[in-house]
């Protein structure tokens, strides 16, 4: 067939890397996104990208990587891939250290490593405590660098409403709206990457940015693309809380030797750093003495809320605890902390160089995803690939802190090259499917649109946005019990009756983000459902999945990937076994050595 | 904490523009005060309730954000004047009515969203990238001192919000003056050990039009950023370098 053409949706860390293969491989590539890439999602990762490069020489390996991986995501993920993330990764950091990253150094000029959770070597990578920003602008400017060499067309300020697939079932392109002039269009592809990221805005507030609605997973879910262990969202152990936002405070802040600690005595109205130290309760100290305060989110997560309700003991009998980095010496802050040293003094007012710094655990980061096979980021549509947060395949149960950004680089790096082979392999392409395939898209699409500017119910889409995301909070995070997740998904289906009578308060075509931020709510609304049924099935506690009722790990029942199908707006649930072929599943314990 | 807001109210004015070509006017809203609200919040709380001080129904408004947190770059506007963002505007420290208007230097696209494409272009002309060789693997990347490390790392942090453009008085529709952010681009690629072979290429793409000789050191860029960042000295060392290269760069070739 002739030359190739390949969409990436999303200008994300991942999305960026699978744009700069394809761009490479010499194929041209449009890139679509809500906000200009620079201003993607991955700017907020902090802390650092981890690859077993024992640059300490601490006899840390790829092995250790690997086993670090699939043990705190308690064996969850497929493992043939995962291995093959940490054999890579000390070549990721090579890269994005030739692309310009101003990573931290030490007095040789080499690259600094720093501690991270769930591991006992230095090997996190990392650029001050912005190091998503400072890798994202790395990829941009290589990017931007092909754009301007013609390789690479952006198309900046356009969201993605479906996919546009054929009648026997293959995906021939995308359709988009802009978000100026609100104008639906399709455009032809042969294949196309998904990078969108997170589902940060289901649970209302999190330390997402606002794009990271899930809404175009959610939509292609609904055309037929599964969805992987959406029961599984990370649930990060220190953020500040915020009615706008939950904002991030780094493990980093740990890893550098911050402590986690509350008053010994409840109701200690006592002002932080006059409270003696034998007075003080380093909880994860204490019950992870090998780990300490560096082990894994969602383990550091459930050790907070213990504090909280179940011992009493939040500070001042509220819902935060202190995250303490004032005895680590100021220009060490300077130096490697500063970036979110910063956010906190600017939305607090309070120099955490001087005062212990509050926090609280936030919705952080989600697990599942598209499901993808274990060879080449393919999700089960031809010509959809699928990579980064917004897939499902490297993190099992929990993320550990810093295999983020080295999955999205991953993935979007296999899914380039994958989509240009799947491209050029195809006997007809995308330019020859029938017009007819993209007109019905279109119109089904503008007819959507139609419909939510005319109603005249009196249901404002902010409102039950706000609602869905209390309900997905408060049953939907940290624990987990039956009766109440039967009961939040009662209540995302009354949202949903109420989401059909939405009255738009604006109904112009130009620039309305409240149009467009109710074709994204429609969406949540479905993937709610996914994650909430997944949890209400998975009758077992792993990793970031807590249920009382079930405290235990049931490898024999629940040792697999949760596969969510769409049947005509009802979601049925699957069980597909995981891939252990390399490292036997064994009790996942911080207390002790594993 | 509810009692002691009740009745409480926060004082917000918008300057709106439905669309490029209308005219601008100014809506004036009144929200319910609760601690610790900033600006991003007064907006969303006129989008779930869109109605005037004087009880008009009117649209929610629209206007640029993401990361809320400062490292994102969207959500820069004028708030009572001033170019800042608007996630990081705590209301509590601002003087009531807070007058919330967008940039002036870019286009406007509706309300408080502007286009700052302009920005994106301009660091395509200057070349703000190292010209890798490709993405396979070429083993490590050079040595760096911590030191350029140091110097190197505060300028990467440029979120290029547009601060630095709206404040200075040589950014206008006449001359096309880059801006400080760019050129603090520049600045940041020639220090790097492999960006350093093509500091010529960026040097006299940073002169000409637009260019580094436009500057007429107003130094309110450097005030305006709200990432910190040395802009005058940037602006000081690529102004050194590039009118070296004019004067004496035939003598290197």
């Amino acid at each position: 067939m002739k030359q190739p053409k390949i969409i990436v949706v999303g200008g994300g860390l991942a999305g960026l890397m699978a744009t700069i293969r394809v761009a490479e491989s010499g194929v041209p590539v449009e890139l679509f996104s809500i906000v200009p890439v620079k201003r993607s999602h991955s700017v907020c990762a902090q802390g650092g990208i981890n690859a077993a490069k024992n640059q300490k020489g601490e006899g840390d390996s790829i092995a250790k990587h690997f086993d670090d991986t699939i043990f705190g995501g308690d064996f969850l993920a497929n493992q043939t891939l995962v291995g093959r993330m940490c054999e890579a990764a000390p070549g990721i950091i090579d890269l994005l250290d030739r692309m310009g990253v101003m990573f931290n150094r030490t007095p040789e000029g080499l690259l600094d490593y720093r501690r991270f959770g769930g591991t006992l070597y230095h090997r996190t990578a990392f650029a001050g405590a912005t190091t998503g920003q400072q890798l994202l602008y790395a990829l941009d400017e290589q990017v931007r660098r092909h754009e301007s060499e013609g390789r690479v067309k952006k198309y900046e300020g356009w969201t993605f409403l479906s996919a546009v697939i054929d009648d026997g079932g293959v995906c021939r392109g995308i359709c988009s709206m802009n978000l100026h002039s609100m104008e639906v269009q399709t455009f032809v592809a042969d294949a196309v990457i998904f990078c969108t990221g997170g589902i940060g805005a289901i649970f209302g507030r999190s330390t997402n940015s606002v794009v990271c609605t899930g809404s175009a997973q959610s939509a292609l879910f609904q055309q037929g693309v599964d969805y992987a262990n959406g029961e599984f969202i990370q649930v990060h152990p220190t953020a500040i809380p915020g009615e706008d936002k939950l904002r991030l405070m780094s493990e980093s802040a740990r890893g550098e030797g911050g402590r986690v600690w509350v008053p010994k005595t409840p109701g200690d109205k006592r002002a932080a750093r006059s409270i003696p130290e034998a007075e003080r309760f380093y909880f994860l100290e204490e019950w992870y003495p090998k780990y300490g305060n560096l082990v894994p989110r969602d383990i550091a997560t459930r050790a907070i809320h213990r504090i909280v309700y179940e011992e009493k003991l939040g500070i001042d009998g509220q819902a935060a605890v202190y995250l303490d980095v004032t005895h680590i010496p100021v220009e060490t802050l300077n130096h490697k902390l500063e970036g979110i040293l910063e956010i906190y003094e600017k939305f607090i007012g309070v120099d955490p160089r001087k005062e212990p710094m509050k926090v609280f655990p936030a919705m952080h980061y989600t697990m599942g995803g598209m499901w993808v096979n274990a060879e080449d980021q393919g999700t089960n549509i031809p010509g959809i690939y699928a990579a980064g947060e917004c897939e499902y395949q490297y993190h099992g149960a929990n993320r550990l802190g810093a295999n983020s950004l080295v999955s999205c680089i991953f993935g979007g790096g296999i899914a380039g090259p994958a989509a240009v082979k799947y491209a050029k392999s195809l006997t007809t392409g995308a330019a020859a499917a029938p017009s007819m395939v993209f007109e019905r898209e279109r119109q089904r699409q503008e007819e959507m649109n139609q419909a939510l500017l005319s109603g005249t119910g009196g249901e404002n889409p902010i409102t039950i946005w706000k609602e869905l995301g209390e309900i997905m909070t408060e049953h939907v995070t940290v624990t987990r019990i039956n009766k109440n997740l039967e009961l939040a998904y009662g209540k995302i289906g009354e949202l949903t009756q109420r989401y059909k009578k939405i009255n738009l308060s604006d109904r112009t075509k130009w620039s309305n983000q409240t149009l467009n931020f109710a074709r994204e709510l429609g969406n949540m609304l479905v993937l709610a459902r996914v994650v909430t049924m997944g949890a209400y099935q998975r009758n077992e506690s792993r990793g970031a999945h807590y249920k009382p009722e079930f405290p235990e790990r049931d490898d024999y029942n629940f040792l697999k990937t949760t596969r969510a199908k769409w049947l005509n707006g009802d979601i049925q649930l699957t069980y597909e076994t995981v891939d252990t072929s390399h490292i036997a599943p064994r009790a996942r314990r911080y207390d002790a050595a594993k | 904490m509810a009692e002691a807001a009740a009745g409480k109210k926060v004082i917000v004015k918008v300057k709106r523009q439905a669309t490029p070509k209308e005219a601008a006017h100014w809506e004036e809203f009144a929200l319910n005060w609760r601690p610790s609200m900033n600006v991003i919040i007064c907006l969303r709380d006129i989008a779930e309730n869109p109605v005037t001080s004087d009880g008009k129904p009117t649209t929610p408004i629209t206007y640029d954000s993401n990361c809320l947190e400062e490292i994102c770059g969207s959500c820069a506007m004028l708030i009572n004047g001033r170019a800042r963002m608007a996630c990081s505007a705590l209301v509590d420290s601002l003087e009531q009515p807070i007058r919330i208007e967008p940039l002036t230097k870019f286009p406007v696209v509706r309300d408080l969203s502007v286009d700052r494409q302009f920005m994106f272009e301009s660091l395509k002309r200057v070349k703000a990238w190292i010209p890798i060789d490709g993405t396979y693997d070429l083993g490590e990347g050079p040595r760096m001192s911590p030191e350029v490390q140091e110097k190197g790392y505060p300028l990467s942090n440029c979120i290029t919000c547009g601060n630095c453009l709206e404040v200075c008085p040589q950014v206008n529709d006449h001359n096309g003056f880059m801006g400080a952010a760019i050129f603090s681009q520049v600045r940041l690629f020639n220090m790097h050990p492999t960006g350093k072979m093509h500091a010529a290429e960026r040097l006299k793409a940073a002169m000409g039009h637009g260019g580094i000789e436009d500057c007429a050191n107003a130094q309110n860029c450097v005030k305006a950023c709200p990432k910190g960042i040395p802009l005058t000295e940037s602006l000081a060392e690529v102004n050194r370098e590039a009118w070296r290269q004019a004067l004496f760069g035939w003598l290197v070739g």
